[in-house]
């Protein structure tokens, strides 16, 4: 590589890690103030795109990007009155599951406003050329964003180190209670913080338009890099989300530069397990004040004998319906049981492990995609593949899991969703053995299970086992230690328990359960695409494990029954299937900031 | 002879050496108290035993055998039980389940991911709850029982493990004056009928003069001195650092 180009591939970089700043910069000062890490960031900074294009074709682009800025703003001061204000004294799973209903809001509102396809932005006017460096063509417009996020650097300290607004702000953040004890009026300060934050974030995204179109997947994309900067960066630290923006955009541009542009995800990877290993709180994080002891967990009864009568009951009907039922009834009762061992692997971890997961689709999406490459490109027997699949799935998991059981609460839960969306991107990139956005075709079970009731036997006999097996899991000897890290890690490790391993191991076992439940669903469907892995089916699980009660036994199968039911009823009349998921989320937070599984438990 | 012995422990904070060069031995059945003035270096010196912290040199011999290294998790594997100023347990399980874990961690049983707990051993969980008077109320969630009785029950987890060592960060915090001595009379029980080393650190000075065999003095991060309750009363240096800033305060 000759040293121009080197130097060009460094300026890229640079480039790229300007956006990317102002996004994690802003995560990080929401999250620094109010505790709350706002999955939404990334719709905001989406919004920031679409509006800027909107408005750039009336207004010109110099004058729409300000103005997409501050409407972003305005819009997080909206949310932030409307939503957020009511549940910062809600569990912590409660306000991601808010910020993450808004992300749905978003998307959905996004699509209806501008439609599926990509919006082209214009040049930027005056910077629409490119400039000679070095012997080659660097574009202008990219020399204005290399000045831009020092600069944005720059201001916010001086922000906060010389305004009585930014005193109050790192006051609140050092410590909440006193900074309230002492009178400053926090609502206000609150929105402040959040407006400032949602206004980074549409700029970021209205300053990226001539660079990209405006497009629906890029908040998902923008919110999982941010993620992976201020796990790296530290939390909360404005100077460690700018390092270690500059830290993945030049990796990437370097990666791009040298003709492996797959190596990027991996790249992302390998510098976050550095940092991870070296400093667990990241480059200028520091460790995380430990949250005080809040409620404990119910405990966890052994099941009753009500219960055990009815599970067999159901069992048995389930195991007798095909006598009398319809084909399309065995579809759906097919897809209620995928569904149910998919949320009773999410509630395995979530549970008794209390570790939260808005990525657990990945390892349900590795499953069916191994199933399917298994059977079509390796040409294995389908009982065979469907034997093998979830394996990849357990190994993702490990893979995975060995990062999230390193951080806990939010941060764990952020790296989950970031890894979902990487598992996300290498099977939508690698074309030649995913079938990219097609995904595959032709993923048929064998032809002794092609037919309707025999399918579902096996999916009826393989779900009820890995159920029951679960279940087993969380009453033995395993499921205590994994309930005893949950309760005190302090004292599991001090009564020599491997908190790490345990949780690692639980994440695996989480993994491979999932994984068998794609790969059923893989053959259930005779085809996968990348959706089988999308956020939706992470959420999916969520709100079936939510609207069945996280502490119960058997809540994320009456969940995930109910889920299924009506997701088939609605999602053939509404059109914003996501909307809807997200204004049920919501109505669920909100009426029942305890938990929504509170409702069921206290009926019981 | 002794089960542990400290050596040349040190460790700084920055610039701040929080504890410097202290060395010092607890022997099998006795329960030797760490004092000191808020400062003096207790808490750090309490944190490099037990694995919280490791030290910049010196050596903490457990048996003989260099353990300054090893995470907490080892150290219990050792034989070394831990009570934390803050009682801390298992909120959601009973008090019975709270001690069956640490008993299957020391058995070495909690990987089996298949099998039931071992129900011929619940013996075992009954006769260490009764041991420190919690045995009626084993069925109770850890999370609704009284704070006197939680420190109970986190003793007896300690317990569990067999310990040949217990380290109490300040057993007695928080509960009634009461409660303490009974705590710490059976502390003292426990420890010469099991023949268990006890090392704690308290604030109340009336629990350590009548409870511990002998007591080490911290200051400033340096032992001070080191003897029977009768010999560090009468000690001009611990009056003048310790005692003597208590006088005054009063």
């Amino acid at each position: 590589m000759l040293l121009s180009s080197v130097l060009i591939q460094f300026l890229n970089g640079l480039a790229g890690a300007s956006s990317l700043f102002l996004v994690a910069a802003g995560l990080s000062l929401i999250f620094g103030v109010t505790r709350i890490v706002n999955f939404a960031h990334g719709s905001l900074y989406m919004l920031g795109m679409y509006l800027a294009v909107w408005l750039a074709e009336r207004i010109g682009f110099w004058a729409a990007v300000p103005l997409a800025a501050i409407t972003v703003g305005a819009i997080g001061a909206l949310a932030e009155i409307s939503l957020l204000r009511r549940i910062y004294k809600a569990p912590e799973l409660l306000q991601l599951l808010a910020t993450f209903a808004l992300l749905l809001l978003v998307k959905d509102f996004a699509l209806w406003a501008w439609g599926p396809e990509d919006l082209l932005g214009p040049r930027a006017p005056g910077f629409a050329g490119a400039v000679e460096i070095a012997g080659n063509a660097f574009p202008q417009y990219d020399l204005l964003l290399i000045l831009l996020g020092p600069l944005v650097l720059v201001l916010l300290q001086l922000l906060l180190s010389r305004t009585r607004w930014g005193i109050l702000v790192r006051a609140a953040t050092e410590d909440r209670e006193m900074a309230g004890a002492l009178g400053v009026n926090q609502r206000w300060l609150f929105t402040g913080v959040f407006a400032l934050g949602a206004l980074l974030a549409g700029l970021g995204g209205a300053l990226q338009i001539p660079r990209e179109p405006a497009n629906l997947n890029v908040d998902l994309s923008v919110i999982s890099d941010a993620f992976v900067v201020v796990v790296i960066g530290g939390l909360g630290s404005i100077p460690g989300a700018f390092l270690a923006a500059l830290l993945i955009a030049e990796a990437k541009a370097f990666c791009i530069g040298l003709g492996y542009s797959q190596a990027t995800l991996v790249i992302e990877f390998v510098i976050m397990a550095a940092v991870l290993v070296a400093r667990p709180w990241g480059l200028l994080g520091r460790m995380p004040v430990p949250a005080r002891p809040g409620a404990a967990e119910p405990p966890l009864a052994p099941p009753s004998r009500r219960l055990r009568w009815t599970l067999a009951i159901v069992a048995c009907g389930l195991a007798l319906l095909p006598l009398g039922s319809g084909g399309y009834t065995l579809v759906l009762l097919t897809d209620l049981l995928i569904f149910a061992l998919f949320a009773a692997s999410l509630h395995f971890i979530m549970g008794p492990g209390g570790m939260y997961s808005f990525g657990h689709a990945a390892y349900f999406g590795l499953g069916a995609y191994a199933a399917g490459i298994l059977l079509l490109r390796e040409k294995f027997p389908m009982e065979l593949a469907l034997a093998l699949a979830p394996f990849a799935a357990g190994l993702a998991a490990l893979a995975f899991g060995w990062f999230c059981v390193r951080l806990s609460g939010v941060y764990s839960a952020m790296l989950t969703l970031a890894f979902a969306q990487i598992a996300w991107s290498a099977v939508f990139q690698w074309d030649a053995l995913t079938g990219g956005s097609n995904g595959l075709v032709g993923v048929w079970p064998a032809p002794w299970l092609s037919s309707k009731p025999a399918y579902y036997f096996l999916t009826l006999l393989i779900c009820a086992s890995g159920i029951f097996l679960l279940w087993r899991a969380i009453y033995s000897p395993f499921g205590l230690a994994l309930r005893a890290t949950r309760d005190s890690p302090l004292r599991a490790e001090a009564s020599g328990i491997d908190v790490r391993a345990t949780q690692w191991a639980a994440f695996a076992i989480a993994g491979l359960a999932a994984g068998v439940a794609g790969a059923l669903y893989a053959f259930s469907k005779g085809s996968i695409s990348p959706e089988a892995l999308g956020i939706q089916r992470s959420v999916d699980g969520l709100v079936m494990v939510m609207l069945g009660g996280i502490q119960t036994l058997s809540g994320p199968v009456w969940g995930a029954a109910l889920f299924a039911w009506l997701q088939d009823a609605a999602a053939r009349n509404i059109d914003y299937w996501r909307a809807a998921t997200g204004f049920v989320i919501l109505a669920l937070a909100l009426v029942l900031p305890n938990g929504i599984g509170s409702l069921l438990q206290a009926k019981k | 002879m002794s089960i542990l012995a400290v050596r040349e422990l040190s460790k700084s904070f920055g610039g701040v050496r929080a504890v410097e060069r202290v060395g010092f031995s607890v022997a099998a059945g006795e329960l030797l108290a760490m004092i000191g003035p808020n400062g003096a270096g207790k808490t750090t010196c309490f944190n490099l035993i037990n694995g919280q912290l490791r030290p910049d040199a010196g050596e903490i011999l457990f048996d003989g055998k260099p353990m300054q290294m090893l995470p907490p998790r080892d150290r219990c594997r050792l034989g070394i039980g831990r009570t934390f100023q803050v009682a801390a347990t298992f909120g959601s399980m009973t008090a019975s389940e709270n001690v069956a874990v640490a008993r299957l961690s020391h058995e070495r049983k909690l990987g089996s991911i298949f099998s039931s707990p071992d129900d011929s051993t619940l013996g075992m969980e009954q006769a260490l709850l009764k041991q420190v008077g919690m045995d009626a109320l084993a069925d109770k969630q850890c999370a609704e029982l009284a704070y006197g009785d939680l420190k109970r029950v986190e003793l007896a987890v300690a317990l569990a493990a067999r310990p040949r060592l217990l380290l109490m960060d300040e057993p007695t915090a928080g509960m009634a004056s009461a409660e303490r001595g009974e705590l710490m009379r059976l502390v003292s029980n426990i420890a010469r009928r099991g023949n268990i080393a006890v090392l704690f650190t308290e604030h109340d000075m009336d629990v350590v003069f009548r409870h511990a065999d002998r007591v080490i003095v911290l200051a400033e991060g340096e032992l001070i001195a080191q003897g029977t309750p009768a010999e560090i009363r009468a000690d001009a240096r611990v009056r003048r650092v310790y005692l003597g800033e208590d006088a005054a305060h009063a």
